[in-house]
């Protein structure tokens, strides 16, 4: 085990490596480029064995990554933001196919605007896919997460592929200690691919994708999927603890931090968990009983898991990097559907921050958790919240004030 | 160049490998032209294929072919096909399986990915050298949503998206040139109705290693609006008039395989079809007629 500094790409590719991935469809997008630059060198050097093939687009690239998986060899891909929709048709395809592979998947806000900084509207409109969905918050539970995304997509009891998702900038560009396990060891947790019978072979024809005429076969095998994904929770649990034994790290589908004895909870996914756990101590400080919880496993979504770390809980501030436009946060609608009927419910405070980057602050999780304790002592539940402050709404006027007044000096249009 | 084994009709395979009883219609001209190929390049094969017509030809759990089959998108066939050779490719080299459980992979597609959706992919398989035959039925429209025009529809021809008196103002793209301007090691056009001039070309495709287009004109009844048992007939016109060149691309170079002499009149082509009967009815339209004469007249002229 050696221990280095290395950015989430670069543990995404380290992840690939270890997982000893026979092929690679790929192409370009910022923020996840270094993933693929970093495998294609390896390729090349002979440091892995296998194959890059740079696509021409990302449509292609998830069929492909589909139709090689259905040959038989375990494959590896990446992408981001735009890419991931272009690709978007297949990602629901190949899912259908139930062919295991790991999509890294480099949050990006999505266009429009278009942006380069991370939120997660790019991995939730894969939501409803059938790709199961490992989201991370630091670069070592990347490659974690990628050696244990294969376990999972392989088990009989699951075969689907797996996105790992990270922050871009955030994890892709920030340099953080990574423990990079020996090969040896990610080779007895994760053993070589077996296709289990999917595959293309002259000596064993077979048809796969095939069109269905009408809605029983179609249900058949969309329940089918769904189950399996309903599968992949308990197997989830049993392969984090088999990773754990093996490498000492714990990666459960819902991370807890001080959120025993809280009160109120912040629940969110991704990087920013890392300030909110800051914020957490933070308030602990000022003796303010709040905790965290963090979504790792966005599908299958671990419902039970979350009933029973809530209970108790009087307050959850959902936080969400994400916008439904006309609904709101997605999270806070998974988990309010998740808590629905539930005996003593903690109250649900809805707050959307960190679109295409922004940050929060630390003054914004201290507010959050006291609107949150507030309205869970009222018991109403507070209007959802754009967090944006007052001076970034001042910047914004200025920017438009400025642009105005070039345009009226150099005689442009109105 | 080595032989070709086939010279003769009765030299044509005498064993047919697709099976019956597919949802395509009577007297489709693109399952004629599938049967053909299909028992010239046998079951170690694997079909991926991009949505149309033919997609319907495997539903489940029912398959006519022997071999195997992988269906995609409409965008994205020659990029599953991609996926399939790197797969094997990859599966041979690691000594994974033996050499011969290798399949060639095959994309079928309709000519509105091919011509339009799926160019991007299709360019870009070409680009990489992927090994891989790409077989188009060319029924000149979208026909399995109903035959609306698509980038292969020929001038004049009335599609449900072109009803108008003058049928598409467009014209059909050129892709074998789309094609040959990638320099692939082969492309071919062929047709179901001149069997021994598609069997040869399909046996030379066969030997080859490289992307291979093989493009057939599909005669469709249900798009085009003639009845079914005149799909041969109108192969054959389609060829005798000039309409459709069969030629093939080898080492750089564009030959001809048949110079119709003397050609028939495009009318005698055009008139066995629906989708032209406004050229015709009420009155003659000798305008478009002589359009449409005019342009296979310097086609040939710039070959003969
Ligand atoms: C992305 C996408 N858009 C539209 C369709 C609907 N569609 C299915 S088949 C088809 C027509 C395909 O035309 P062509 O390739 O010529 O094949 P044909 O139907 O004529 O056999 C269309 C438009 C689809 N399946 N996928
Ligand atoms: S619509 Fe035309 S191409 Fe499609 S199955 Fe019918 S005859 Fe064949
Ligand atoms: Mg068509």
């Amino acid at each position: 085990m050696t221990r280095v500094l290395l950015t989430g790409n670069g543990a995404a590719a380290w992840g690939a490596r270890l997982a000893r991935v026979d092929y690679v469809p790929a192409f370009p997008i910022t923020p996840q480029t270094e993933i693929i630059e970093t495998l294609a060198r390896w390729y090349d050097t002979g440091e892995m064995r296998g194959r890059l093939t740079l696509l021409e687009s990302e449509h292609s690239m998830i069929t492909a990554a589909g139709a090689a998986a259905a040959t038989g060899v375990r494959v590896f891909s990446a992408t981001s933001s735009q890419g991931l929709l272009y690709g978007m048709e297949m990602i629901y395809t190949v899912a259908g196919w139930r062919v295991p592979f790991v999509l890294v998947n480099v949050s990006r806000g999505l266009a429009s605007p278009i942006t380069l900084e991370s939120d997660h509207n790019d991995l939730l409109a894969a939501r409803d896919s059938g790709f199961l969905a490992i989201v991370c918050a630091t670069c070592q539970e990347v490659l974690d997460s990628v050696l244990l995304a294969y376990r999972l997509g392989e088990d009989p009891r699951v075969r689907l592929p797996v996105i790992v998702n990270l922050d871009g900038f955030t994890l892709s560009f920030t340099r953080e200690p990574v423990e990079i396990p020996e090969a040896a060891r990610a080779a007895d947790f994760l053993p070589a691919f077996d296709p289990q019978g999917i595959s293309f072979r002259a000596s064993q024809p077979s048809s796969q994708a095939v069109a269905v005429l009408g809605g029983t076969p179609y249900s058949y095998f969309r329940y089918e999927t769904h189950l399996a994904a309903l599968n992949a929770l308990p197997v989830y649990d049993e392969i984090a603890g088999a990773f754990e034994q093996c490498f000492g790290r714990a990666h459960p589908a819902v991370e807890t931090y001080r959120a025993d004895d809280a009160d109120v909870v912040f629940f969110m996914m991704g990087a920013f968990a890392t300030k909110a756990k800051a914020a957490v101590d933070g308030l602990r400080e000022a003796g303010e009983r709040v905790g965290l919880l963090r979504l790792r496993l966005l599908r299958p979504f671990p419902e039970a898991r979350l009933r029973a770390l809530l209970a108790g809980t009087r307050g959850v501030a959902v936080i969400d990097q994400n916008l439904s436009n006309g609904k709101g946060g997605v999270l806070h609608t998974e988990l309010a559907s998740a808590l629905y009927g539930m005996r003593d419910a903690p109250l649900l405070a809805s707050f959307v921050g960190g679109l295409g980057g922004r940050d929060i602050g630390a003054e914004e999780f201290y507010e959050m958790a006291a609107v949150t304790r507030r309205a869970a002592q009222g018991g109403v539940a507070p209007a959802p919240r754009l967090l944006y402050t007052a001076t970034e709404l001042r910047e914004m006027r200025k920017l438009q004030a400025v642009a105005a007044v070039e345009r009226l000096e150099t005689g442009g249009g109105q | 160049m080595s032989e070709h084994v086939i010279q003769r009709m009765k030299d044509l395979p005498s064993t047919h490998l697709l099976g019956s009883g597919t949802p395509m219609c009577a007297g489709c001209g693109g399952l004629g032209a599938l049967h053909e190929i299909y028992d010239l390049l046998g079951t170690r094969t694997v079909f991926v294929n991009a949505a149309g017509c033919m997609t319907l030809l495997s539903v489940y759990p029912f398959t006519p072919f022997r071999g195997s089959w992988l269906y995609t998108a409409m965008a994205s066939a020659p990029a599953g096909a991609q996926g399939v050779r790197d797969a094997l490719d990859i599966l041979l080299e690691h000594k994974r399986i033996p050499p011969e459980d290798d399949l060639s992979t095959v994309v079928l597609t309709g000519d509105g990915a091919a011509y339009g959706m799926g160019l991007s992919a299709t360019s870009g398989a070409i680009e990489r050298g992927l090994d891989f035959l790409y077989l188009c039925y060319d029924n000149e429209g979208y026909g399995n949503t109903g035959q609306q025009f698509s980038g292969a529809t020929p001038h004049a021809a009335r599609t449900s998206t072109s009803a108008g008196a003058r049928g598409y103002s467009g014209e059909k793209k050129d892709l074998f040139s789309i094609w040959t301007a990638h320099r692939p090691v082969y492309a071919a056009t062929v047709i179901g109705a001149e069997p021994l001039d598609l069997a040869k070309k399909i046996e030379k495709a066969k030997r080859l290693t490289g992307p291979r287009l093989v493009l057939a004109l599909a005669p469709c009844p249900t798009g085009w609006d003639f009845d079914p048992q005149q799909t041969v007939e109108i192969g054959r016109l389609a060829v005798r008039t000039g309409i459709w060149p069969l030629k093939e691309y080898l080492d750089g170079k564009v030959v001809h395989t048949r110079v119709p002499h003397p050609r028939q009149p495009v009318e005698d082509y055009l008139k066995t079809q629906g989708r032209f009967r406004h050229l015709f009815e009420p009155a003659r339209n000798e305008a478009l007629l002589g359009e449409i004469q005019a342009r296979v007249d310097a086609y040939w002229a710039n070959v003969e």
